[in-house]
């Protein structure tokens, strides 16, 4: 049993009932950026572990399934680390640019928020997993509310309400889940419903989809992603580069309970959101590029660029395949890292600018620097070589070669490449070439404000470079995840090791 | 050393920028400059291996499993078109250096140039698939860097997008092509596809693998219809024309034909689309380039014409096409960067492109004229000029051409009428700008150009005489080992002579120039007859198209995300509508096996009883105060349920929740108006109902389902037989949420907590005013003694009851969180009896601090187990014997529990003091 597994939620929670107790800004602050930094070398330390299977850690001491149990294995390591990555930049920003100051509770709620990223991708449990849902829902609607004023409260408010529906539909299947298997531990899930009988098939498959739709929602799939780019656009840009995570919340849980308790060995439900899942996939993929091109304001854009990586993120998934799935994984630490860094970005042009949108304006304060992240960045978004996005799109065409979806995902996935690259080429040309004849308004950013995004968009050449052992690790995780076996056997492995009565001194 | 060259040219961009600001102008452009030439001197130093007939690859790995590897090849076309891609480039540095002026940022430019020559090396030298295509996408970007480098102009803008636009959207094309290409050869190395042609042309993917490689090819080679970007980019400065349109960027497409001809090409296919788009492009741009005003403008025609001429030879598939194919490459590459170079010094010295504008220009820059009207000779296929070997060789191929048959004869005439047009436009160069009478308004006083500016333009055309008039001893060697890289065998003979006899080509080089002299002198009719019947203009119906798909984008865009809640709403219940029916209809049977159980009076009561409550609330939704109290029947028949079924815990939970949340509501209720009115059409409720009824079904059918199965009682037994050995209390229920799954409670309670701290952040901001009337406005005594007194002594027997409520809880229905809420309850209702301010002030406690206290005794809870090395949240208890009141237990779950407490009571103190204070508070909401 190693402690070690619970400090991912334990820390960011026990650091934000501090941060409750802690008056002054200077204190919160160094306070709550120590309690980040730490979870960078805790998942680096966890991502070591990984390298001899999977760790479960029972809560409570209960034995599985009775209690709940933690999980760790590549991919939630995996998850884990891209959290601390996001998280810290993130933070760092908020406090340079002052965005913590402008409403209460800046750095609890971000702790909260944190503690519940970090305990969905933990959990090996199906009502757990609702709870951390909940805690990030609500303490998402807080900071995306953080600041205050009147887009937020309205973009905030479809948020909140769509995913409160959400949370029931959740509920609804998980109860229809456990009634008719009797398990919540998804291990134990596993088990039970690859031993279904044929007649449970119509009302397990319905708990399945029904959980597909909640997924989805969380990710933003297509149709019910509507509630992003208004949130997004118009809450502060911290919180937006944090939210770069929240939908890979909803990707990872897609993978984790679909593969585990839903795939190809679940007996009457085997592969159940397989027909569905490219289709729809595509559908984002092709909504998203219209809704990139169709995007007039910087951080809109982005914002659309989110419902697209989804798209393709959830293709790879879709295939079906080791190798469309590692692909997504590729993708998904690509996606994720650029997406925080130029939600920062546009911030940062915006700042200089004056208004984020694409009309005309006086010139940026500090063209180089600015023009030269910008086109890092917006070439890894548009997929293009030589920096990361490239990688990911082209494992992802590699990967869907062999199946019958080929023509589709080629076109689709080559078409919307396209859509993108003419948006984010005239969207860099709007910010930094169609100026005004006036002099420069805005003042130079200082470092601290500049090195968080810096950090995060540096991914995509980084990424480039560490090709080889990321990719490895993307294949090695989507192998594991494909081999549920050694995942149910750890889990339940305790049944059989604690004593019914295990209770401690 | 190989692999370096691109790479160090492509890190060296970063160089001039800070060259320039260590040093001055001319330090960036001799870091350019030195860079460059590195990359030549390497080349030549490699170069003696290749004219021996070798091939030499060097690189590392990258992602074998992509089939993507840093590996690069030299054999004669890489070398031939290194040397070009460099030799030009050190003109075109020199040139830039004095073309510039000093408003232009000299470093920038000296960055985006070596960038793209670096991408356009790695087009050349790579020996991987994936590789060239990155560089290619690379030289897509730089170009589009390049062409925009004059920004504040907005058809710079408007050409940098427009060609990235369409050679980046090549590149995806490309792309795809590529993938099918390495996925029928099993690899992307090119020395693996380049001997695997026989087996690419038999593949059933072999059409669509050639269209999308050709697309890419056309894209930037700017074959017609795809051309257009070309004569936008025109935009750039001058320096950047001269190279991308010479030496580079649209040679890139043509060098890919020569690259993969060992493998595409010699099919029907081939031949007819690249025969055919060649053909089309080397008519159509001909045509064009002679209406062309602008002096660039009809250089990028011409441009657009030659690379057709190039594809047209490369399309007719024989190793002697080929080779004429290189040869013009090297030609065009030639003269037309000394052509775009002597335009750009006309423009410097006289701030005019225009055609009509610029006459007699020889009497005041008489030695740039001659360069120009050299340049321009071979361009037109002058004899003793580079261009007319290559032309000449071009029209013996074309009578040679069998493949077309009967039809044979066409090629050659067709080929004659663009060489008469070549001719033509040629002479409209020589002629308008040089002679024909006197300049028209200039901007300026015309005059020779710096030294520096001339010299570049030196250099090339004294290698167009020298090609031209020596070709063995010049281009010869260097011809030869690209052109065998190309056909990849042993080449055909042919022979470099300016004299070959009088032949058929040569007569039609002689009715070219004559026709084409002739065709220049009734220009005018020529004129007239355009203007009567104008093409098509690409440029515009591409902007128009452009125009069109954006603005569908944000119709569909618009139509999807409308901003309607409730439409969200609709997708998303509808949507789990549509799985959940799929997946029951999908199979299985809905009924299990478990008899229904009789039907009582009692359970019927409350059903009835909760629909018609469910319904009243729909029917009253609009008078929010009435909806409220219905919908509270609905919480309390839900309770009843409870109790009918026997979950006394779950029943009192649910009471006091009902209780509190009403509260709560109420207070919110009064920043609402009374009556709501209707707001959605008819059409719109209808479909709101349906779906309603149908998520209401749905539901019910799965509780169907899942009741009428016989439950899984494995993991209920457990729990029933370890809770009071194992939990230490005899409540299931309690167990259950502060041991068993301890976890989600606190995770349950850290969403109470975060939800209070949210609703005190979000109505920091100021609370509406309410738009209900104070209360004290209706009533005269808005706190009745009589209630205000008789509600404190409830107090005691309120925190009485909760206590009583907490303490059983492991054992009895109880447990913290019922006694936080009958805690808050009580609290509660000292505020409604009394003045909220002064009650605050007599309680007087730190909400958010007993909400963290609460926190903290659950996480310190958890956490004692980990000393002991036990897992987070394992609990112990003891049984103590207390002489009074005999045995008490004392579990650490209990102390876990008082967290919840805590925590509850916190967190609805809060959001009732937060909601409540507002009555005093002053802030206004403009809604």
């Amino acid at each position: 049993m190693d402690q070690r597994l619970i400090l991912p939620i334990l820390l960011p929670f026990i650091a934000g009932i501090v941060l409750l107790l802690t008056n002054g800004m200077a204190r919160q602050r160094r306070l709550s950026i120590t309690a980040v930094a730490a979870l960078l070398p805790l998942a680096a330390a966890l991502l070591a572990m990984t390298g001899d299977g999977y760790h479960a850690y029972v809560l409570g001491n209960w034995p599985a399934p009775f209690g709940i149990v933690l999980v760790l294995d590549r991919l939630s390591a995996l998850m884990l680390g891209l959290t601390a990555l996001v998280a810290l930049p993130a933070l760092l920003y908020a406090v340079a640019a002052g965005t913590d100051a402008q409403g209460r509770y800046f750095h609890p709620l971000f702790q909260f928020q944190l503690m519940g990223l970090n305990g969905a991708f933990l959990t090996g449990d199906l009502f757990n997993l609702f709870v951390f849902f909940e805690i990030l829902l609500i303490a998402s609607y807080s900071l995306l509310l953080h600041g205050g004023g009147r887009e937020r409260i309205r973009a905030g408010l479809h948020y909140v309400i769509l995913n409160l529906v959400g949370s029931a539909l959740f509920l609804i299947a998980i109860g229809t889940l456990y009634g008719m298997t009797g398990a919540l531990n998804l291990a134990d899930l596993a088990v039970r419903i690859a031993a279904a009988p044929a007649a449970d098939a119509g009302l397990l498959r319905t708990g399945a989809l029904l959980l597909l739709v909640v997924f989805g929602l969380k990710a933003a799939m297509l149709p019910l992603y509507f509630w992003l780019p208004a949130a997004y656009t118009c809450t502060s840009a911290p919180v937006a580069a944090l939210f770069a995570l929240l939908t890979k919340v909803g990707v990872y849980s897609i993978i984790r309970v679909f593969s585990l308790a839903f795939g190809p060995t679940a007996g009457v439900a085997a592969n159940v959101a397989m027909p569905w899942l490219l289709p729809l996939a595509l559908a984002t993929l092709l909504a998203g590029g219209f809704g990139v091109l169709a995007s007039w304001d910087s951080r809109r854009l982005i914002a659309y660029s989110v419902i697209v990586s989804i798209g393709t993120l959830l293709a790879g998934i879709g295939l079906g395949s080791t190798s469309g799935l590692s692909a997504a994984l590729v993708y998904l630490v690509h996606t994720t890292l650029i997406t925080a860094g130029m939600f920062l970005l546009a911030d940062l042009i915006a700042m200089q600018r004056g208004h984020s949108d694409s009309r005309p304006s006086s010139p940026v304060a500090q063209p180089l620097i600015l023009g030269t992240l910008f086109f890092v960045g917006a070439v890894a978004m548009a997929g293009m070589p030589p920096l990361s996005g490239f990688l990911g799109k082209v494992l992802l065409l590699r990967a869907a070669e062999e199946t019958v979806a080929l023509p589709w995902i080629w076109s689709v996935v080559l078409g919307s490449s396209l859509l993108i690259m003419v948006a984010w080429g005239r969207m860099g040309s709007s910010l930094f070439w169609n100026t005004l004849d006036t002099p420069v308004t805005g003042i130079p950013v200082h470092a601290r404000l500049l090195l968080p995004a810096v950090a995060l968009l540096a991914a995509g050449p980084l990424l480039m470079v560490l090709a080889r052992p990321l990719t490895h690790f993307a294949a090695e995780t989507a192998q594991q995840i494909f081999a549920p076996a050694a995942y149910i056997e750890t889990v339940l492995a305790n049944r059989s090791l604690v004593p019914a009565t295990g209770t401690s001194p | 050393m190989l692999p370096f060259i691109p790479l160090i040219v492509l890190l060296a961009a970063m160089l001039p920028p800070l060259a320039e600001r260590y040093d001055g102008r001319n330090a960036g452009a001799w870091t350019t400059a030195l860079v460059t030439a590195l990359a030549l001197a390497a080349l030549l130093f490699l170069s003696p291996a290749v004219f021996s007939g070798g091939v030499q690859r060097a690189g590392w790995e990258w992602l074998p499993e992509l089939g993507l590897n840093l590996s690069f090849r030299l054999d004669g076309l890489a070398l031939l078109f290194g040397l070009l891609i460099t030799g030009i480039g050190l003109l075109v540095i020199l040139y830039a250096r004095y073309y510039l002026s000093e408003h232009d940022n000299l470093g920038r430019f000296y960055s985006l140039l070596l960038l793209f020559m670096g991408a356009m090396l790695g087009i050349v030298l790579a020996d991987n698939l994936l590789l060239l295509l990155m560089f290619w996408e690379l030289t897509s970007l730089g170009s589009f860097l390049l062409i925009g480098y004059w920004h504040p102009r907005a058809d710079a803008r408007r050409g940098a997008r427009l060609a990235l636009t369409v050679t980046a959207g090549g590149g995806l094309a490309l792309l795809g092509g590529f993938l099918l290409l390495g996925h029928i050869v099993g690899s992307f190395e090119l020395s693996a596809v380049l001997a695997a042609g026989e087996t690419v042309k038999q593949h059933p993917g072999y059409l669509a693998t050639l269209l999308l490689i050709l697309l890419g090819v056309f894209t930037k080679s700017a074959q017609f219809p795809l051309h257009f970007w070309l004569p936008q980019a025109m935009a750039a400065p001058t320096p950047v024309s001269a190279y991308l349109h010479s030496a580079t960027m649209v040679k890139a497409g043509v060098f890919l034909l020569a690259r993969l001809f060992p493998v595409l090409a010699d099919t029907d296919p081939w031949f007819f689309l690249v025969g055919g788009v060649g053909l089309l492009t080397l008519l159509f741009a001909a045509y064009a380039a002679l209406f062309q005003h602008d002096i660039k403008g009809l250089l990028a025609y011409s441009t657009i014409s030659h690379l057709g001429l190039i594809t047209l030879l490369f399309g007719l598939g024989t190793p002697l096409t080929a080779v004429a194919g290189v040869f013009h490459i090297i030609n065009h590459a030639i003269f037309k960067a000394s052509l775009f170079m002597a335009a750009g010094i006309i423009d410097h010295e006289t701030g005019c492109r225009d055609m009509r504008q610029l006459n007699g220009l020889f009497k005041f820059m008489p030695q740039t004229a001659v360069l120009a009207i050299l340049a321009a000779a071979a361009m037109a296929g002058v004899p003793l000029l580079n261009g007319f070997l290559s032309k000449e060789m071009f029209f013996a191929q074309t009578i040679h051409s069998a493949a077309l048959g009967g039809a044979g004869v066409l090629l050659p005439v067709l080929a004659t009428v663009a060489g008469v047009f070549s001719v033509a436009y040629s002479a409209r160069f020589i002629h308008d700008v040089f002679f024909n009478g006197e300049p028209i308004n200039l901007p300026r006083i015309p005059h020779e150009p710096p030294r520096y500016l001339r010299v570049p333009v030196e250099i090339l055309v004294v290698v167009c005489l020298l090609v031209g008039i020596v070709p063995a001893y010049t281009v010869g060697p260097m011809l030869a080992v690209a052109a065998v890289s190309v056909v990849g065998g042993p080449l055909p003979p042919y022979s470099l002579a300016i004299w070959h006899g009088f032949n058929l080509p040569l007569l039609m080089s002689a009715l070219a120039l004559a026709g084409g002299a002739c065709m220049y002198g009734q220009r005018q009719w020529l004129f007239r007859l355009r203007d009567r019947y104008p093409l098509p203009v690409g440029k515009i119906l591409f902007g128009r198209s452009q125009r069109a798909v954006i603005s569908a984008t944000r119709q569909i865009t618009g139509w999807l995300e409308n901003g309607s809640l409730q439409c969200y709403l609709a997708w998303l219940l509808g949507t789990a509508v549509l799985a959940g029916g799929w997946g029951l209809a999908s199979g299985g049977k809905l009924t299990g096996e478990v008899p229904l159980q009789p039907l009582d009076g009692l359970s019927l009561l409350l059903a009835l009883l909760l629909a018609v409550a469910a319904l009243l609330t729909v029917f009253w939704q609009r008078q929010r105060l009435t909806a409220l109290i219905v919908l509270g029947v609905v919480g309390l028949v839900v309770v009843l349920a409870f109790v009918r079924f026997s979950a006394p815990d779950l029943a009192l939970t649910q009471l006091t929740v009902e209780v509190v949340t009403t509260i709560l509501l109420l207070l919110a209720l009064r920043f609402l108006p009374a009556e709501a009115m209707v707001e959605s059409a008819l059409s719109r409720r209808l479909r709101d109902a349906g779906l309603a009824i149908m998520v209401g079904l749905g539901v019910a059918i799965l509780a169907w389902g899942v009741l009428t199965r016989a439950p899984h009682t494995a993991l209920v037994d457990y729990l029933l037989a370890t809770s009071l050995p194992g939990g230490g209390g005899a409540n299931v229920v309690n167990v259950i949420l502060v041991d068993f799954r301890g976890f989600d409670t606190l995770g349950e309670t850290t969403v109470l907590a975060i939800a209070a701290l949210g609703i005190v952040a979000l109505l920091a901001g100021g609370l509406p005013t309410p738009t209900a009337p104070p209360v004290a406005a209706r009533d005269a005594d808005r706190h009745p003694l009589l209630l205000r007194m008789g509600v404190r002594p409830i107090l005691a027997v309120t925190l009485l009851l909760a206590a009583y409520v907490f303490l059983r809880g492991h054992n009895l229905p109880g447990g913290g969180f019922v006694a936080g809420l009958v805690t808050a309850l009580g609290l509660v209702t000292q505020y409604l009896a009394g003045d909220f301010r002064w009650t605050a002030e007599k309680l007087g406690f730190d909400h958010q601090r007993l909400i963290a206290v609460g926190l903290l005794l659950i996480a310190l809870t958890g956490l004692m187990s980990t000393a002991f090395d036990h897992p987070f949240l394992t609990s112990t208890f003891a049984h103590l014997h207390f002489p009074l009141t005999g045995e008490f237990e004392i579990a650490s779950a209990m102390i876990f529990d008082l967290g919840v407490y805590l925590i509850v009571v916190g967190v609805v103190m809060l959001i009732l003091l937060e909601l409540g204070q507002s009555e005093t508070a002053e802030g206004a909401w403009n809604c």
